[in-house]
């Protein structure tokens, strides 16, 4: 099983990079949101693949007596879920006032911060 | 319950003994800016109360530092488990000399920028969360240096990274705006990086604590070597895109300029420090192979950081964009000491990054005191502030020498460390590429004392006379001491490190030797037998 989803998350970064390469700001922050997921699965992969075993431990162990799904990177992905999704609404929103107080939404030609015509400093009096 | 009766030995897996009272210090520093920030939060609407309440726990926070760094200086390095867990299970914050050091650097800059803040954040400002904001940046940077456990601190870098976004657009503008967008989608790039590089991290070692991941390092060997070194190289591109080295440096010189003053001169101070920081304790700490491993990558990269900062300012007329610059030239001698790598270089590293907070916090705030006496930012506008304010003159003059690294101030003696490391490590065109990034440094802030403070006025004043209309709009709200206060402290702190350099070499060689030769960071953690 681990195979199949680590070619899914193979998947998941190239579409990832490919929308961060685009000009324009939406395809980029689409592109952020799916590398979020992207790493959510590799974690998540990391820490190892198992089906339905539940995490019961009998009563006269300390252990389970077999492997459980590790709830480790189970506790690290829900932490980066809501870190990833908090900062995608912020940059959503940042990204929408933007595009209403420059008009336009490519990154080259967002240059208000650093003008086109920047000129140099004087070289003299 | 069945299993009641059985008596369960916690011994074995939780530290019965209980936490000294001195070492609850250790959170300290993260719980008065959690509930500060919460405090001021809640009381935004009280605008004149937010710098009174904001400053008096940013005041405390320096003294938890203070407090702190005398408690490890003393007792060595301290380590606290959250929920008593036995190491390596649960969260670790580890304090040695190089966290405690730059925490407490950090919280002094911070103090001063909260009461620069008091004079330059409008009411509006102070409503929508310069306190809170400055408060949790500052937990999310103490937390980075205290911390034991590399997941715990990707958190802290969301942490100074979330609150660093809404200082950033503080004011909404439409250049913050065009700022934020650049700076918020690469550093944004770069923690996803930095969680993608801990998440293989796990998968190799499946440890997150600090010391455990530097012992199981140490002793792997086959295969599992090769994806380390990917891992290393990917540790290295995310906190290079933090610290704003070359190639991945674009996101400073496009946003630092935006925002008011003060969120500069705190921003510059602080975060591309952290990101220098976690690059040294990983690479230093917990990866020491791949440090050396790529070490000509490193230096190549530090080389390149130093020129572009240089070269950078120099091109620059807008004083902000050109103390970004700067900024990055800065960024690039602590990367030549993380490329060296000796107790020596990490020293010098260490120094320059206390130096580099203080003076870059100091000459943002004094490149605000130069809008508001000379009335811009731009040189070609700017003139004849020598005479406006000699004072101030001579503090800028302080502040840009010790910036370009020239004696007698708290520059010169980190870059004579890293030079003197690099020809040590043979190295002589680090060396080299230190020195001449100083001289132009020395270039483009000479630059800026010849225009903005010795020609009589803006640009086509003739040589030696003084401009006919003398702007003095602004002089009157610089009578107040929120705006002098923090710029002598720092000032004088530029100035003490550069005459009294022996207790910060002290502070900074044993915070390096800390890393360097890990042994008593792993025996603080893991108790004798680590």
């Amino acid at each position: 099983m681990e195979s199949g989803v680590v070619i899914l998350i193979g998947l998941f970064f190239s579409v990832a990079v490919y929308l961060m390469l685009s000009k324009q700001l939406v395809r980029m922050l689409l592109g952020i949101a799916i590398l979020g997921n992207a790493v959510n699965m590799l974690i998540f992969t990391n820490g190892r693949l198992t089906r339905e075993v539940p995490p019961l431990i009998p009563e006269e162990l300390y252990t389970p007596a077999i492997q459980t799904a590790n709830p480790l990177p189970q506790a690290l992905v829900l932490t980066a879920i809501v870190i990833s999704f908090s900062f995608f609404a912020f940059l959503l929103v940042l990204a929408f006032r933007a595009y209403q107080e420059l008009g336009t939404d490519g990154v080259n030609t967002m240059r208000v911060a650093e003008p086109e015509d920047d000129q140099t400093p004087p070289q003299g009096y | 319950m069945a299993g009641s009766s059985v008596t369960v030995d916690l011994s074995q897996a939780m530290i019965t003994a209980h936490v000294a009272a001195a070492d609850w210090l250790v959170v300290a520093p993260s719980l008065i800016t959690i509930l500060g920030g919460s405090l001021c939060l809640m009381l935004r609407k009280h605008t004149s109360l937010q710098p009174k309440l904001g400053n008096a726990f940013l005041g405390l926070l320096v003294l938890a530092n203070l407090a702190l760094l005398a408690r490890v200086l003393d007792h060595g390095i301290i380590t606290m488990v959250m929920g008593n867990w036995l190491p390596p299970f649960g969260i670790a914050f580890t304090v040695d000399t190089l966290g405690a050091t730059l925490s407490l650097i950090a919280s002094i800059v911070a103090f001063c920028a909260g009461i620069f803040g008091s004079a330059t954040v409008d009411a509006t400002g102070r409503r929508y969360g310069f306190y809170p904001f400055l408060l949790l940046l500052m937990t999310g940077v103490c937390g980075a240096f205290l911390t034991g456990d590399i997941f715990n601190l990707y958190v802290w870098f969301e942490v100074l990274l979330i609150s660093s976004y809404g200082l950033l657009i503080l004011g909404n503008d439409r250049i913050q705006l065009d700022g934020a967008v650049k700076y918020g989608v690469l550093n944004l790039i770069g923690t996803n990086l930095f969680l993608i590089a801990t998440g293989l991290l796990y998968g190799i070692f499946g440890t997150l604590n600090m010391a455990d991941i530097a012992m199981k390092a140490a002793a792997l060997e086959g295969a599992a070597t090769g994806t380390l070194a990917t891992v290393a190289a990917l540790y290295f591109l995310a906190f290079a895109m933090k610290a704003a080295a070359f190639p991945v440096n674009f996101w400073l010189p496009a946003s630092y300029h935006t925002p008011n003053v003060v969120v500069s001169a705190v921003f510059a101070g602080l975060l591309t420090k952290v990101g220098v920081y976690a690059l040294i304790r990983v690479f230093v700490l917990i990866l020491p192979e791949s440090r050396a491993y790529m070490a000509d990558v490193i230096a190549l990269v530090a080389i390149a950081t130093l020129m572009t900062g240089a070269i950078g300012a120099l091109a620059q007329s807008e004083v902000r964009r050109l103390l970004g610059y700067v900024v990055i030239a800065g960024i690039g001698a602590m990367l030549a000491g993380v490329a060296v790598g000796s107790t020596l270089a990490v020293s010098g590293a260490v120094f320059y990054a206390v130096h580099s907070i203080i003076v870059m916090t100091a000459l943002y705030m004094a490149a605000g005191v130069m809008k508001l006496i000379g009335g811009s930012y731009d040189l070609r506008k700017l003139g004849g502030l020598y005479n406006k304010n000699a004072a101030f003159a001579a503090v800028f003059l302080v502040l840009a020498f010790a910036v370009s690294g020239l004696p007698p101030f708290s520059g010169f003696w980190p870059k004579i460390i890293l030079v003197d490391a690099a020809f040590a490590d043979g190295r002589a065109w680090l060396a080299a590429a230190i020195l001449l990034s100083g001289f132009l440094t020395t270039l483009a802030m000479g630059r800026v004392w010849i225009f903005a403070f010795w020609r009589g006025g803006p640009e086509g004043t003739p040589d030696g006379e003084l401009a006919t209309a003398t702007a003095t709009e602004g002089s009157a709200s610089l009578a107040g001491g929120a705006i002098w206060v923090p710029l002598g402290i720092l000032t004088a702190l530029v100035i003490y490190f550069g005459l009294q350099p022996e207790w910060m070499l002290e502070l900074s060689t044993q915070g390096a030797s800390g890393v360097v030769e890990p042994l008593g960071y792993l025996r603080s953690v893991f108790g004798e037998q680590g």
